[in-house]
């Protein structure tokens, strides 16, 4: 079953142990400087944004059917079975496709080193695998932040918004948007107020391109024979024609026209 | 006439050493410090216009050898050469922009043994290696006339038809491919450019720049290399253009009023006034001069209607690979001075090549000519291959 994470953004108090506990995980550095950072970065897989009083963390959505995996072309990315979508540096080319692709904006790039990798949160694939949660809902000191099995995460988030319907936007961010996400959140405001878009496909992205890609076998030997079969045509009447005798009446003129 | 070839080798000598120098800077402070490039914008001129804009204006390629070796309109056989040059060097210098913008440059083989067919970039990755190939192999008759290498000038010949259909596909597939790879962005993408039939629009306007791209070309040797095509095969290209163009032009407007993006059009824009931009020199302007049957059969004529196609047809590319991704970035890109000196440096040592080419090679029909001139599929038709030269 896949794990995801769910985060209530009504029970965050801002206190940011998930951002500095990710850097942690990740060997990031972290100080009071990136503390105030308000935005993901090559250097900050997690942020906390703050609006007065009011909360929203952003990360990598680790989307079901990630369009970062889909359009990698040496498969750098991967989406497990278990949730996280995973990087594999030794084989990124640097091509950038994947954040020009992801609809959330999450892969960043290190654009001032010789040797550039992407960066992005990948839900701590080594602590999932050994049935730990990752660092982020480990540390979180409210709940605000939850590790779980994804339909039970969903079945929760629901009971939530049912108990304080008043509380709650009655939305499950990252349930249906582009098919489904492994990271579910719940807020109290409009999610567009932190940079979430809502009129976002509810379709998988990596559709989009594989209905036109898997025609591809089908159309490789169909145009071959086509274009075999006009040659044939063409060239058998300039046969025939040749054979009655008028062949090489019609080449030459041609060739003599073009000599200056 | 001395003095002009003195400018322009002046001109070259520039644009190469600014060249040299962004590459230094490209290659020993990273991307961050040559680009102007960011996370909120990843792809910038060198995807945008040496590779989107390469590879379209290297249509000619197959549109050409299509024509003349399939469809047999043995007319156009004269232009082949050149434009199968074009093709080959626009494809090798594509692959040279891809080695400054690739992040890890010295993995740009990883897609041979890693793969993801899942992926438009693996696929494009692929097609664009095997036509390389292809056009290579078209190419080498040429090489091998010049050094009058019977044998392997056999093998080339024989294998001609099924090399040129082969490239046909090839290019079918990547020239298509290279819009699919904007499918994946419905979000971001401007409505004026994402469309589910951005493959056919890469692939139909591609087909009108080959054609547009010859055109250019043969106009521009003959002031340069004092090498000139007749008239009535630029006439006859000409023609096909209107087509092509008359037929992108339909099924492009179609496409904007089935999907309710008419009412845009007229909403004053950023977006707005380069799609006009576009459409006007890429469709209006071009079709409005051919439409004209004085145009049409002007050298001069034809030369301007083609000039105004690819520079529309850049504009395009342009459009769908930046101008229409700002607005969901929510900035303007403009790109750095490192970046315009590699793409110019890039463009300069096309045309140099292409002068070198024609100079050193049989590329142009000339006076005396051997008895195997043009490539020809000899094996099949052994009496036309004396017929013909
Ligand atoms: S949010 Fe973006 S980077 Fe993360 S899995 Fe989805 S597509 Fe990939
Ligand atoms: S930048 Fe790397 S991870 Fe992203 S699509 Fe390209 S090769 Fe894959």
């Amino acid at each position: 079953m896949s794990k995801a994470l769910l985060y209530d953004s009504t029970m965050c108090i801002g206190c940011k142990q998930c951002e500095q506990a990710c850097a942690g995980q990740n060997k990031l550095r972290y100080d009071e400087a990136v503390a105030a950072e308000q935005q993901q970065s090559e250097h900050k897989y997690t942020v906390v944004l703050t609006k007065g009083d009011r909360f929203m963390r952003r990360l990598c959505m680790n989307c079901e059917d990630p369009a970062c995996a889909s359009v990698c072309p040496v498969g750098a990315l991967r989406k497990t079975a278990a949730g996280p979508v995973t990087y594999d540096a030794d084989r990124c080319m640097g091509c950038r496709y994947c954040m020009v692709a992801c609809p959330f904006g999450v892969p960043k790039y290190e654009w001032s080193k010789i040797l550039p990798k992407v960066q992005k949160c990948t839900m701590c694939p080594d602590r999932v695998a050994t049935g730990q949660p990752t660092a982020c809902a480990e540390i979180c000191p409210t709940g605000a932040t939850k590790f779980g099995d994804r339909d039970a995460l969903i079945l929760e988030a629901q009971q939530r918004i049912r108990d304080n319907p008043g509380q709650y936007v009655n939305h499950i961010y990252g349930l249906t948007e582009v098919g489904g996400t492994s990271v579910l959140l719940l807020s109290g405001v409009a999610f567009e107020e932190f940079g979430y878009r809502t009129d976002i496909s509810k379709d998988p992205l990596p559709v989009l391109t594989y209905r036109v890609l898997s025609r591809i076998p089908d159309f490789v030997p169909l145009g071959g024979m086509l274009l075999g079969g006009v040659w044939w045509i063409t060239h058998r009447r300039e046969e025939v024609a040749a054979a009655e005798g008028h062949g090489s009446a019609h080449g030459t003129p041609d060739q003599k026209e073009r000599k200056p | 006439m001395k003095l002009k070839f003195t400018f322009w080798k002046l001109v070259f000598l520039a644009l190469m050493a600014a060249g040299f120098y962004a590459t230094v800077v490209r290659f020993t402070q990273g991307l961050g410090r040559s680009t102007n490039l960011s996370d909120q914008f990843p792809w910038g001129i060198w995807i945008g216009f040496d590779v989107l804009c390469g590879v379209m204006l290297a249509a000619g390629g197959f549109t050409l050898t299509a024509a003349v070796h399939i469809f047999n309109i043995k007319r156009l056989r004269p232009i082949v050469r050149p434009t199968i040059l074009t093709a080959f060097l626009g494809y090798v210098l594509v692959c040279v922009a891809l080695m400054y913008d690739l992040g890890r440059p010295y993995r740009i083989w990883h897609p041979l043994i890693m793969r993801n067919p899942h992926s438009v970039m693996f696929e494009v990755a692929y097609c664009v290696m095997l036509y390389t190939a292809v056009l290579s192999l078209e190419f080498s008759p040429i090489v091998l006339e010049h050094f009058n290498l019977q044998k392997p000038l056999k093998i080339i010949r024989g294998v001609l038809v099924p090399l040129v259909i082969g490239g046909v596909i090839l290019s079918t597939l990547h020239q298509s491919s290279l819009g699919t790879l904007y499918l994946i962005m419905p979000e971001k993408l401007h409505p004026f450019w994402y469309s589910p039939l951005l493959p056919v629009f890469f692939f139909i306007s591609a087909i009108a720049v080959g054609l547009a791209m010859t055109i250019f070309e043969s106009s521009m040797s003959s002031r340069h290399f004092g090498q000139q095509l007749e008239l009535p095969i630029l006439q006859e290209l000409g023609r096909v253009l209107v087509v092509v163009l008359s037929v992108y032009g339909i099924l492009r407007f179609e496409d904007l009023l089935h999907r309710g993006v008419l009412k845009l059009m007229f909403q004053p824009g950023y977006e707005m006034y380069l799609f006009w931009l576009e459409i006007s020199l890429s469709l209006i302007l071009p079709l409005l001069l051919l439409a004209q049957r004085k145009v049409r059969m002007s050298a001069g004529g034809l030369y301007l209607a083609a000039v105004l196609v690819v520079l529309g047809f850049i504009t395009n590319r342009l459009n769908v690979s930046i101008t229409g991704l700002e607005s969901a970035a929510g900035l303007h890109y403009i790109p750095k001075w490192t970046e315009v000196a590699v793409t110019g440096a890039i463009i300069a040592a096309g045309f140099a090549l292409f002068g070198l080419a024609v100079k050193y090679l049989p590329i142009f029909p000339a006076e005396k000519q051997p008895a195997v001139v043009e490539v020809e599929a000899g094996a099949a038709t052994p009496v036309l291959s004396h017929a013909g030269d």
